[in-house]
């Protein structure tokens, strides 16, 4: 995919950002591409990127688990974890100096783009400012996945995401319509709503509210 | 508003029990909850809101999904009775909303529009938190009696146990993964009504009827129905898709 350099880029930053204010041993960003495809790994740095790649070999550990579960994994001891509930993968993690582990998955309902894995080395769990700091790293993650799809503009966000629409309900709605009208990925959809509104000048919602309301259909070409 | 009965009170209770079984769909069960407490307290609509990370609420489920509805529960994520009940954490009463205008300007006018007398919302706590909202709407004005309000705070404690059951209830961290999960649910329920509104050239009120029948008649769990129809590979519900 043109670009992927300057994406695994600002998700290297990101993961050494993270790592820092959390604060971790080290934190990993996995990025789900095709079904039946490896997925790829960035990591703050090369001995958590080790550990993050483990998982799609041994296929288990908690980023396999939040991106089936579609949910946050949260394993704030893993040595006293029994049974195991990653019989090799925990062992590798302690290996390595790792004692708790929080995965959370980069996601639009349906629409599943990664995984944020964030290592600590000693127990515990993670503090209320802590972890609303891990989902909002998330969030930025899924920002800038969402930047790297086919269709998007990569110049400007169009908006603070999901989280600054007036009524999230009509947006997601028009994204399941955009992946039907134009034949393409859910996620994809969300991008050519994005750049729709962004080629238009328009606000993100009004955009979404139009497409509901069978007033405005995106063309299948690129907007 | 009617004496509920001791009797229908326990069946609810019970139904509700039996509702939280293992892998049960959290939607579904915040939306039987919505369903029953609009019954028992012959309330217009009753909805149920969450707050996601942000401390912003979003809306999960509502004893009747119209987009209008729909509208009112979401305009509370900046003003209107969820929202005070979530930040205060005390139930918010406004027996009479054109006379309480005044308080939530934009929310009362959409609630009047939609044809509402009266609003309450009560705050879903647990333990020393509070993580949500039930919101209960009234056709007509008037205030809950001291019965009623009792109702009512036993079935919002009984929907925020429910958060909590899928699992067994190891640790705080439970609390985190199961309330994104359900947060992301709502998601998939959403974009499931767009893409199947478009597939049917029906509403998306109407998508989400056949949706919730199609599970209903089939056994299937709602979310699960939703996730197969913006799959890859929608074969599984051809039935409900039409393809």
């Amino acid at each position: 995919m043109p670009g992927s350099t300057d994406r695994e880029n600002r998700l290297g930053r990101l993961c050494r950002a993270a790592a820092r204010t959390l604060p971790a041993l080290g934190t990993a960003v996995t990025v789900m591409t095709a079904e039946g495809v490896q997925p790829v790994a960035v990591a703050s740095d090369p001995r958590t990127q080790a550990l993050e790649e483990q998982q799609f070999s041994f296929g288990e550990g908690p980023c396999v688990d939040a991106f089936a579960e579609r949910r946050p994994v949260l394993e704030p001891d893993l040595g006293s974890d029994r049974p195991l509930r990653w019989s090799a993968y925990t062992p590798a993690a302690l290996g390595e100096g790792v004692q708790a582990v929080f995965a959370f998955p980069l996601q639009i309902g349906a629409a599943r783009l990664g995984v944020l894995d964030v290592y600590r080395a000693a127990p515990g769990v993670l503090s209320a400012t802590a972890l609303r700091q891990a989902l909002t790293f998330a969030e930025i993650a899924l920002r800038i996945l969402l930047d790297g799809q086919e269709g998007a503009t990569t110049d400007r966000p169009v908006e603070g995401l999901e989280s600054a629409v007036e009524s999230r309900s009509a947006l997601f709605q028009a994204q399941g319509m955009v992946m039907i009208q134009l034949g393409v990925s859910l996620t994809e959809a969300m991008s050519r709503l994005r750049a729709h509104a962004y080629a238009h000048d328009r606000s993100l919602g009004d955009v979404a509210r139009d497409v509901v309301a069978r007033k405005l259909e995106l063309e299948r070409d690129r907007t | 508003m009617p004496t509920v009965s001791a009797q229908r009170l326990a069946e609810v209770f019970v139904e509700m029990a039996d509702t939280l079984v293992d892998e049960f769909d959290v939607i579904e069960f915040l939306q039987l909850v919505s369903v029953r407490t609009a019954e028992l307290l012959d309330a217009g609509a009753v909805g149920v809101l969450l707050a996601d990370e942000h401390g912003d609420l979003q809306f999960m489920a509502a004893s009747d999904e119209a987009a209008k509805l729909l509208e009112l529960f979401e305009a509370q994520h900046r003003e209107g009775p969820c929202l005070d009940a979530f930040l205060s954490g005390t139930t918010v009463f406004a027996p009479d909303i054109v006379a309480d205008s005044e308080r939530w300007p934009l929310f009362s006018q959409r609630a009047i529009e939609a044809g509402f007398g009266s609003v309450h919302a009560v705050p879903m706590r647990l333990r020393g938190d509070v993580i949500g909202a039930l919101n209960l709407f009234g056709r007509r004005t008037g205030e809950l009696d001291g019965g009623d309000v009792r109702i009512v705070q036993a079935l919002v404690d009984v929907a925020t146990i429910g958060l909590l059951q899928e699992r067994a209830i190891r640790r705080g961290e439970v609390l985190t993964e199961q309330l994104q999960g359900a947060l992301n649910s709502r998601v998939v329920i959403e974009q499931a009504k767009g893409a199947l509104a478009q597939l049917r050239r029906v509403s998306v009120d109407e998508a989400f009827a056949l949706m919730r029948g199609y599970a209903r008649s089939n056994g299937r769990r709602l979310s699960d129905v939703a996730q197969a129809v913006v799959s890859d590979d929608r074969s599984g519900v051809a039935a409900l898709t039409g393809e």
